[in-house]
């Protein structure tokens, strides 16, 4: 408990002092100290406003979803390009409705700013009660094929690194 | 070979600035006006870099990342304007 | 500089100039807002991605070591894009703009 409370988010000083050794460009030993010391810091310091911290359960796992969602992303865009460069009376447009399983804050950004991110969708709301996100599709043959995609594809690993009480 | 690529490169993201201007100009709502202001500041942040790489100067970057910051301050801004009516409430 | 890393840099460039034509394009041509909005927060996005990775590359190889601070930039728009499409989006729902008449669904009021 007590190194809990000296490194209250490891993983948010971990980003931190990387932010700090891209940003200065160097990997020098005096950099990575100060970006070390700024990523013990600004955590501890800014301790108070982190009402309820995201549990990041399995942060290897959460590294290997990003690049295969960074792959996603560019397949997407070609797909995209196909799309804007086609016809476009062809296009079928069509706002679909996702009910979520997740609750975390951090893990329902990071699925709506991925459903942004990939296949000619974009999140477009997401009801007060956190239950249902509103998506537009830039061509959308078959609805229910989108939602159970994005469920099984985009929300389940997310569900698994994040812990969430299904409850 | 980057001497022919960089002015082509140049040439391509003009037409895109060309164009995101046409849709400022046209319109015709708020919203499409916004989403044209936030590609402008999108390509800006491309050409700043391609310039960077042409001049084969670091400079470039402290700029393009300053422009990543303020113009998604600025989208948000607007659109939290439009949404509310306010932007600090 | 070797000539395969020149052209690799060239092939970067190109690749995220074409991108991000293909996004001012599908913002100028496409029939209503939130078809719109899909040119700019992909196609562009992922066009400044191929410029950074580009540039990322000829500096790491230009003789003063690795350079990867680029790399910011684009984890930055990765991450705001989204953001201020949802925005815009929300924004857009709330003004009730003219919607594409061949949309299928409908957005909610709330």
């Amino acid at each position: 408990m007590k190194a809990r409370r000296w490194i209250p988010h490891p993983l948010l000083s971990l980003c931190l002092l990387l932010v700090w050794l891209l940003l200065m460009n160097d990997l020098s030993l005096g950099h990575f100290l100060l970006g070390a010391l700024l990523g013990w810091a600004i955590p501890l310091l800014t301790q108070v406003f982190w009402i309820n911290p995201p549990k990041v359960d399995k942060p290897f796992k959460l590294c290997l979803f990003l690049l295969r969602i960074l792959g996603d992303i560019v397949m997407a865009n070609l797909q995209v390009a196909k799309l804007i460069l086609g016809p476009t009376a062809k296009l079928r447009p069509a706002f679909v409705e996702i009910p979520l399983l997740l609750e975390d804050e951090l893990a329902l950004t990071m699925l709506t700013s991925i459903i942004s991110l990939t296949p000619g969708t974009v999140s477009a709301d997401l009801s007060d009660d956190h239950k249902t996100l509103l998506v537009h599709g830039l061509d959308v043959p078959d609805a229910e094929a989108l939602v159970a995609e994005i469920k099984q594809r985009y929300e389940a690993p997310l569900l698994e690194v994040f812990t969430c009480s299904t409850t | 070979m980057l001497d022919y690529v960089i002015p082509l490169c140049l040439v391509i993201i003009g037409m895109a600035l060309v164009l995101t201007m046409a849709r400022l100009i046209k319109g015709p709502d708020l919203p499409d006006r916004i989403l044209a202001l936030d590609t402008l500041y999108i390509n800006a942040i491309a050409i700043l870099v391609l310039f960077g790489v042409w001049l084969g100067s670091d400079l470039y970057f402290e700029a393009a990342l300053l422009i990543a910051v303020m113009g998604f301050i600025g989208t948000v801004a607007v659109a939290k304007y439009l949404l509310r009516g306010d932007i600090i409430e | 500089m070797a000539f395969w890393i020149e052209a690799l840099v060239a092939l970067f460039l190109l690749l995220g100039s074409l991108f991000a034509l293909v996004g001012a394009i599908g913002l100028y041509r496409l029939p209503d807002f939130f078809m719109r909005l899909h040119g700019p927060t992909k196609a562009s996005t992922l066009g400044v991605g191929g410029m950074v990775i580009a540039s990322m590359i000829y500096f790491s190889f230009s003789g003063k070591g690795i350079s990867l601070h680029e790399l910011l930039i684009a984890l930055f728009l990765f991450i705001t894009a989204p953001v201020s499409a949802h925005m815009l989006a929300k924004a857009a729902m709330q003004q009730k703009l003219h919607i594409n008449k061949e949309t299928r669904g409908k957005p909610w009021e709330q």
